[in-house]
């Protein structure tokens, strides 16, 4: 059952983030515009990954779906850590919210600013570049899940560290290399078969070349076998995130 | 009728301490309850149990028959906790503190003239649209307290509502609390200054290490066999002779021609103190007295089991 209290938590994890929405909203998508600009400098007319498909275009769903996770999962870790150093988590447990509502607010807010952060990125990018869109709604499911599975990541990490610097570490040790290195500028096709197959262990691979499916009809993977491995992560996570608000793990002790 | 909180055999244990040992008893609807003890006696615990944002060991709690834990929906609407420490989220603004913090119980426009009244009531209407951040650490204090009214509760958890803060915040929180008080909401109050407990509270719970030492209302725990305190003057013509057994028994301290006696209600009487004084030949050049507070009761239910 939803209470009026989750709709609360949720518009509040909104107004937070946009509050602050040069630093959560503006920034990322310039962030992205940079990478583009630089890669698409450097390795247009070199590199041809799908056929047709131009490096600069190959590379766009790959920099949207890295700046929706980033984002996600920025949000829900950075408003957790946040009110637990300050203390101000103590509002929300005094609530009469249900652990799932809690997890539903967080990761819904998280969904709706990585969502926000790639349509701000896509709609900055075609105006330079010329993207099809083979499957709209692969690139909404994707992006969707994506977000949520990041929301969740991000939910955990948060609710796990006591300090900023757990959650830099979390943020720098796994989030980063795992969404560099899940074929945002490449496929992996071009990787030796050793990386190749690593890849494969890597969710976020499965976001990203899902994601892409969605815009060139061309993918590493199966875009149904890479949508049922992001939904099963998404529901792993979100099974260990209501486990842990359920036990009150670092939150009612 | 039932009681606005019952505590049923808590037990609550941290790495190397047992916070809570057993603690049962039960406060009633309509009181002002104050809940004394030193630091570390596990009062803060108990509250955390009862709000909710600590899960005991073993044992029950319930919030007008709502258990914290089975039912903690009914149990969290019944009750507003001002927490202890000066909390505060720097994103919002004082009157978007209060919006959400009264969404969060799932009311919404038709608690804005609640919200507006209890700003009024704390002199924060000049503050509203103030972030959090600005305000001065009276005016946190005054937010917390409207927050845990927000959703207008019943029964009301004040955890040292007046630390740190001025006489006169102090005075005005005083008389807004007595107000809810008079308005039928039940209060618990922690607190470290004694005074205000025995100015406010009708009945008061001791903890000391995890224990309930004393339970009773506030002029029971003053007649508790604590005598009066008697500070006797004596000439200094000549050295203070020694004192038989039993005045030495109730001899506090003495400074210069001044003995301080701590009397014992059920053993001792002034009369007797005075004659003890002159049958060792002292002569009495003044004497006052002193009725015993909540801090004297305090200190010998405390002090004694510090081991």
């Amino acid at each position: 059952m939803i209470s009026g209290g989750f709709y609360t938590l949720f518009y509040k994890e909104l107004l937070r983030f946009t509050k602050v929405g040069w630093q959560t909203l503006a920034a990322p998508i310039v962030t992205a515009l940079l990478y583009l600009l630089v890669f698409a400098h450097v390795f247009e007319g070199r590199l041809q990954v799908f056929e047709g498909v131009s490096y600069t275009a190959f590379l766009v769903p790959g920099l949207m779906m890295m700046s929706i996770i980033q984002n996600a999962f920025a949000n829900s870790s950075s408003s957790l850590i946040q009110s637990k150093v300050t203390g101000n988590i103590v509002f929300v447990l005094l609530a009469p919210l249900s652990s799932f509502e809690f997890f539903f607010a967080f990761v819904l807010a998280a969904v709706v600013r990585g969502m926000a952060v790639g349509a701000g990125v896509y709609f900055a990018v075609i105006l330079f570049v010329s993207l099809p869109t083979h499957n709209p709604l692969f690139v909404v499911t994707f992006a969707m899940f994506g977000s949520a599975v990041l929301g969740a990541l991000g939910l955990i990490a948060g609710v796990w560290a006591d300090k900023f610097d757990h959650l830099g570490a979390f943020q720098n040790f796994v989030i980063v290399p795992l969404s560099f290195l899940s074929g945002v500028f490449y496929s992996i096709h071009s990787l030796p078969t050793f990386w190749q197959q690593l890849s494969r262990f890597n969710p976020f691979f499965y976001m990203i070349d899902g994601f892409r499916y969605g815009f060139f009809g061309a993918s590493d993977a199966s875009p149904m076998t890479s949508l049922a491995i992001v939904i099963l992560f998404f529901l792993t996570l979100s099974g260990l995130s209501l486990l842990m608000l359920k036990r009150g793990y670092k939150l009612r002790n | 009728m039932s009681a606005a909180v019952t505590i049923a055999d808590v037990h609550k244990r941290f790495p190397g301490v047992h916070a809570l040992k057993g603690i049962s008893f039960a406060i009633q609807r309509g009181e002002f309850f104050g809940l004394l003890g030193p630091n570390g006696a596990g009062k803060s615990t108990l509250i955390n149990i009862i709000a909710g944002l600590t899960r005991c060991d073993s044992g029950r709690v319930s919030v007008l028959t709502h258990d914290v834990v089975q039912d903690y929906r009914q149990a969290r609407r019944c009750l507003g906790v001002v927490p202890q420490e000066l909390v505060f989220d720097p994103f919002f603004t004082v009157h978007e503190v209060l919006r959400i913090q009264s969404g969060y119980f799932g009311l919404r426009r038709e608690n804005a003239s609640w919200i507006k009244e209890l700003m009024d009531n704390l002199d924060l209407s000049d503050k509203a649209n103030t972030n959090m951040r600005a305000l001065s650490g009276g005016m946190k204090r005054r937010v917390l307290i409207a927050q845990a009214l927000a959703h207008k509760p019943e029964v009301v958890v004040l955890d040292e509502p007046t630390a740190g803060v001025d006489v006169a915040l102090r005075k005005s929180l005083w008389a807004f609390i007595r107000r809810l008080h008079e308005e039928g909401h039940t209060i618990v109050l922690t607190t470290h200054y004694l005074e205000e407990a025995e100015l406010l509270c009708d009945r008061i719970a001791i903890l000391n290490h995890g224990n309930v030492v004393a339970l009773d209302t506030k002029q029971a725990l003053l007649q508790r066999g604590i005598g009066k305190t008697v500070n006797v003057w004596i000439t200094a013509d000549e050295p203070v002779p020694a004192l038989s057994a039993e005045l030495q028994a109730v001899l506090r301290a003495q400074d210069g021609t001044r003995l301080e006696f701590r009397l014992d209600n059920k053993l001792n009487s002034i009369g007797d103190l005075l004659e003890g004084l002159r049958t060792a030949g002292l002569v009495i050049t003044d004497l006052h007295t002193e009725e015993p507070d909540l801090e004297d009761v305090f200190l010998d239910l405390t002090r004694g089991r510090e081991e």
